[in-house]
């Protein structure tokens, strides 16, 4: 449920990274914050174990401009990727209004992403929304790993294991060298913010 | 998908709610949030700035911790939460399954006098509220 401030004309828009541990979920939001530092007012909030992994969520709000005299506020959320904390990721999904679903290209992580995108469909319809409406984009993150020799599984692989039915924008990615992580952030972006119209016309 | 959204008119009423009972009182920042962490106004003295964005996504997430704490020892909620600091503190109180109040004060309010004042507000922001939902 996106929030939308007749008076000081404001829209809040939630968008959450999601996907299975390790896959870089995080490390989308920290280049984002690196590299849109000038747009970004505020520090990304991290709540993380000592061993740096994702205890609630990341947090990294940035104002986008202004569509028909409303200010678009962004505010980008992580889930924890660790199987044990599904609870944690339904509370996060509360009020979503687009997705990025981070899959792992290891080859090794490839049952880990099915089961993560399947888990992603059940805790929405807990909240009544359905994976198919919901303005989502799919991110294959890590295929930097086939130039340093770790075996990862060709897109068309990954393609037909996960977006095969959803039909729904996907990028290659590298969120550590930041390749398509913009692109990614545009795209979940512009297709929320024309979800949202749609719905309100 | 639910939408929500609030007609200017009501925006003003709560705002003028927050105004009088809290701000007046010497309360540095008010915010109402929902549950998903969007804020739903802000209300300070013009002296205190926070990042008040921040505040809600982690203010949301606090309540919702508390709450799935409460389900575990057969609470049906925990409705108020208070965080006391060396300077400031800071009190959360349910206005209803969507909607947070959060006040921040200094030490020269006492947590009695803020809480009788925090009931009376929500009372009469439940009630611009309800006319929301008709």
């Amino acid at each position: 449920m996106s929030f939308i401030n007749l008076k000081e004309k404001v829209v809040q828009v939630k968008i959450v990274y999601y996907g299975p541990g390790r896959c870089g979920k995080t490390t989308n939001l920290e280049y984002v914050n690196r590299k849109f530092r000038d747009q970004i007012q505020s520090e990304m909030v991290s709540l993380k174990t000592h061993g740096d992994r994702t205890l609630f969520f990341d947090f990294l709000p940035f104002d986008m401009g202004q569509i028909k005299g409303y200010d678009i506020k962004i505010q980008l959320y992580t889930v924890p990727g660790q199987v044990k904390y599904n609870a944690t990721r339904k509370l996060v999904l509360k009020g979503v209004d687009g997705v990025v679903f981070v899959a792992d290209a290891m080859a090794k992580q490839r049952e880990k992403n099915i089961r993560s995108l399947n888990q992603l469909h059940e805790n929405l319809l807990a909240y009544k929304e359905s994976i198919f409406k919901l303005p989502l984009v799919i991110q294959y993150n890590k295929v930097d790993l086939k130039d340093h020799g770790v075996p990862i599984l060709p897109t068309a692989v990954l393609r037909k294991d996960l977006n095969s039915r959803l039909k729904v924008p996907d990028f290659e990615a590298s969120a550590i060298t930041g390749y398509n992580v913009a692109a990614t952030l545009k795209k979940i972006i512009s297709s929320t913010v024309v979800s949202i119209q749609k719905k309100l016309l | 998908m639910n939408y929500g959204i609030v007609s200017q008119e009501q925006l003003e009423q709560i705002d003028t709610i927050l105004s009088s009972k809290l701000i007046k009182l010497g309360v540095d920042c008010v915010i109402i949030i929902d549950m998903a962490g969007n804020i739903i106004t802000v209300k300070d003295n013009s002296e205190s700035k926070y990042d008040v964005y921040s505040f809600a996504a982690l203010a949301a997430g606090n309540f919702a911790t508390v709450d799935a704490m409460a389900k575990l020892v057969g609470e049906a909620e925990f409705s108020l939460l208070f965080h006391k600091g060396q300077d400031s503190n800071i009190h959360f109180s349910k206005i209803d399954d969507e909607l947070l109040l959060i006040s921040m004060f200094g030490k020269d309010i006492s947590l009695g006098f803020l809480r009788l004042n925090v009931v009376e507000a929500i009372e009469q922001i439940r009630k611009v509220w309800e006319g929301n939902k008709d």
